[in-house]
């Protein structure tokens, strides 16, 4: 029976629709995958003499143990952001002659191949092994602790599993959580109640007494155990309904009406972010990339290179622009042929689009401003930057979206989420940065500063003057792409 | 009102749609009837100028469909789910439309008032989004909301399946009323004969992409479509 689940499994992953149109992605994908495992192999071999080098009195092993628990912490954070459980569609399974236990295991099992349960793999097997053949440690000893700290780790895998089943449709839930964590860090800081020395000390006495690894691997079946029961319970259609069928919430931004013939699609638009996860959170993201500037400006070393800073002004008031605007129209994709078909000029469709990124740029640059406290040069550089943004990046991005044929799924979370990715976002982004700060730079650098700087207001300012020119050709374009986006946004799957 | 000439759509040196000419007067109620892959599907989608032809081209009210877009104003349809915005409640939905096609709140709730029978009940006022409701409901609403606006010109893409038989009979009560009151050009798809009979004054059967049959309705209409999709059947 696994046999087949696995063929079905290498079936879906064969016959995607995007399986072999984005090779330059998994090629990005599969050369970042081969440069933390050679990472992650060269610490687990050089952490032993590295320990040894800084801390020379100290055992390389116990101080290894004492930074567990931060280590394992961080491990259960990128999980959490980053690795996506393993699904099969069970739908079609449901009425055929498979216990469920079966396919359950199988899920479970699966996500044992994970390439996050392969990396610490590199690290700890390296560590022990240097410490049993160079360093002369007890040779049983390192295998309970190997064993024992793997098992944590794969405790960490389905933890995980059990966190974000519980808690991925009710974020609010995990605050109390949250606070926990917190409130534990904290203790831990002001070394009131070191819970990673326990921690430490406790993998240090099984390192003594290495048939302890036992008790991590109980806790393993346990987990495993617990997720089974869970997903078990869930083997049932409304088990993936229930949670979906929420009681719609009808704001009705009636604000937007003064904006006239746009107001339908700006209400449409705004609707669209509110209450999908995926353009939702790339709003989120764009207020939380808004304290980017915090990394650059105070620091002194970038202080000399001010071209530096418009690549953060352009990203500062142009993040929504970016992660909103390079899926173009591909947010409308499950309905596009609707809006093809019904009465609205493609020119008034894309001018609302345009319209509600270049209020966000606006939005984005007012919240901006307090950024004045690093310098008035920054202020006047920031809208300069939203003035090119304006006027130049997003004609600029919505003629990359003709390009745009694949379709998004709204409910998915943005996190490592490709889908909809194509080698025109790759290629857009980058003219959007570097073109305004290879002129920046030039005229800084044989010019000034304050010329640069209006050299790019000016170039924005042309551009929104010009911009019902270029609407109309970028309108002529997605005409004729018209065909070929509707063919592919129909096409199902990732 | 709607003319075809020497229309044909090739995919990957198929044939799926070949029609020499085809001429839908205004007003009429136009059926049309084939198996799975005749090219019903094809040729709205043509008509509503979501797939390129491969030649020929199709007139709207004397429009070339794929070289302007003003037909659009006097046109609406239903074609499949993906015309329907999920993460929109029906009412929401039914308002948009209206907008876009120039009618305001009171408009579209006047225009939904007599509907509340064919709604029955689950589909205004449930709080619920499009994504969450059932196929049959969400086709309910994807019909209705192609009636806002006055259009001159509807085209439904198997309006009856996935409906429930009260529905059903509703629905075509909808439909004739609508080109006998109104003058609409009502253009619809089906599987089903006994419906696409009592609907339409006239029908067209598709087999592989050309037009076998057209004929005016009459009483020996049901029994001819049974004949002929029969035939095969009764050969063997």
């Amino acid at each position: 029976m696994f046999k087949k689940f696995l063929w079905l499994e290498w079936k879906s992953f064969l016959r995607s629709a995007s399986f072999g149109k984005s090779l330059g992605l998994k090629l990005l994908m599969g050369f970042l995958a081969l440069y933390f495992a050679a990472m992650f192999l060269f610490l687990g071999v050089a952490l032993f003499p590295m320990l040894k080098k800084i801390y020379p009195e100290g055992d390389p092993l116990l101080i290894v143990n004492g930074f567990a628990l931060t280590y394992f912490f961080f491990e259960f954070v990128s999980r959490f952001m980053l690795q996506t459980l393993p699904v099969m569609d069970i739908k079609p399974l449901l009425n055929q002659p498979i216990k469920k236990r079966k396919v359950v295991n199988f899920v479970l099992l699966k996500s044992l191949y994970s390439f996050y349960n392969i990396l610490p793999l590199l690290l700890f097997i390296p560590f022990g092994l240097f410490c049993i053949f160079k360093e002369d440690y007890p040779a049983w000893n390192m295998v309970g602790w190997m064993l024992a700290v793997y098992s944590i780790t794969l405790c960490v895998n389905y933890l995980n599993f059990i966190v974000k089943k519980r808690f991925t449709d009710n974020l609010k839930a995990l605050i109390p959580l949250v606070i926990l964590v917190l409130a534990l860090v904290l203790l831990d800081y002001l070394a009131i109640f070191s819970i990673t020395e326990y921690f430490g000390m406790a993998l240090n006495y099984l390192v003594e007494h290495p048939y302890l690894a036992i008790i991590p691997i109980i806790l393993l079946v346990i987990l495993f155990k617990w997720n089974q029961l869970n997903l078990e319970s869930k083997f049932y259609l409304d088990g993936n309904l229930k949670s979906k069928t929420k009681e719609a919430n009808t704001q009705e931004f009636g604000w937007t009406r003064r904006f006239g013939s746009m107001a339908p699609f700006l209400q449409l638009d705004l609707k669209l972010i509110w209450r999908n996860k995926r353009p939702k959170t790339t709003v989120l993201l764009a207020f939380i990339f808004l304290c980017y500037g915090l990394m650059f400006y105070p620091n002194d070393s970038y202080a000399d290179m001010p071209a530096f800073f418009v690549f953060v002004g352009i990203f500062i008031t142009g993040v929504f622009m970016i992660n909103f605007g390079q899926f173009v129209p591909s947010w409308d994709a499950s309905y596009y042929s609707m809006m093809m078909a019904q009465n609205i000029p493609m020119r008034q469709y894309l001018a609302s689009k345009m319209g509600l990124i270049t209020v966000s740029v606006i939005v984005m640059c007012v919240l901006a401003t307090p950024y004045v406290c690093f310098g008035w040069n920054i202020l006047f550089l920031n809208i300069a930057c939203a003035l090119y943004n304006m006027g130049v990046n997003i004609p600029v991005l919505m003629f990359a979206g003709s390009f745009n044929k694949k379709r998004i799924d709204l409910e998915k979370s943005p996190f490592m989420n490709y889908q909809g990715m194509g080698a025109s976002q790759w290629l857009v982004s980058l003219p959007l940065l570097l073109i305004p700060i290879f002129f920046f730079w030039i005229i800084n650098k044989f010019i000034s500063h304050e010329v640069a700087t209006g050299f790019l207001a000016g170039l924005g300012i042309i551009g929104l003057v010009l911009r019902p020119q270029l609407l109309t050709f970028i309108t002529q374009r997605y005409r004729k792409r018209k065909y070929t986006t509707i063919a592919g946004f129909k096409q199902q799957g990732d | 009102m709607i003319t075809a000439t020497n229309l044909s759509k090739i995919y990957n040196g198929t044939k799926v749609l070949d029609i020499e000419h085809l001429d839908i007067p205004s007003g009429q109620n136009f059926g049309l009837v084939g198996n799975n892959g005749a090219g019903k599907t094809t040729f709205f989608s043509m008509l509503l100028d979501l797939i390129q032809p491969t030649t020929g081209n199709i007139f709207n009210n004397d429009i070339t469909v794929s070289e302007s877009e003003d037909w659009k104003p006097f046109t609406s349809s239903f074609i499949d789910e993906s015309f329907l915005i999920g993460y929109l409640t029906p009412e929401e939905y039914f308002y948009f439309i209206g907008q876009i096609r120039n009618r305001n709140k009171a408009d579209v709730d006047a225009f939904l008032a007599p509907f509340e029978d064919f709604f029955n009940g689950e589909i205004i006022g449930r709080k619920k989004y499009l994504r969450d409701l059932s196929k049959g409901n969400q086709k309910k609403v994807g019909i209705v909301a192609a009636l806002i606006g006055d259009p001159e010109v509807v085209i439904l893409d198997e309006p009856f399946a996935n409906l429930d038989p009260t529905t059903q009979i509703r629905l075509k009560k909808l439909i004739k009323d609508l080109s006998e009151t109104s003058g609409t050009t009502v253009l619809i798809s089906s599987h089903d004969l006994i419906h696409v009979t009592e609907v339409c004054e006239r029908i067209v059967v598709l087999d592989k992409g050309v037009i076998v049959k057209d004929m005016k309705t009459s009483e020996a209409t049901l029994q001819e479509l049974e004949q002929y999709f029969s035939r095969e059947i009764v050969g063997s």
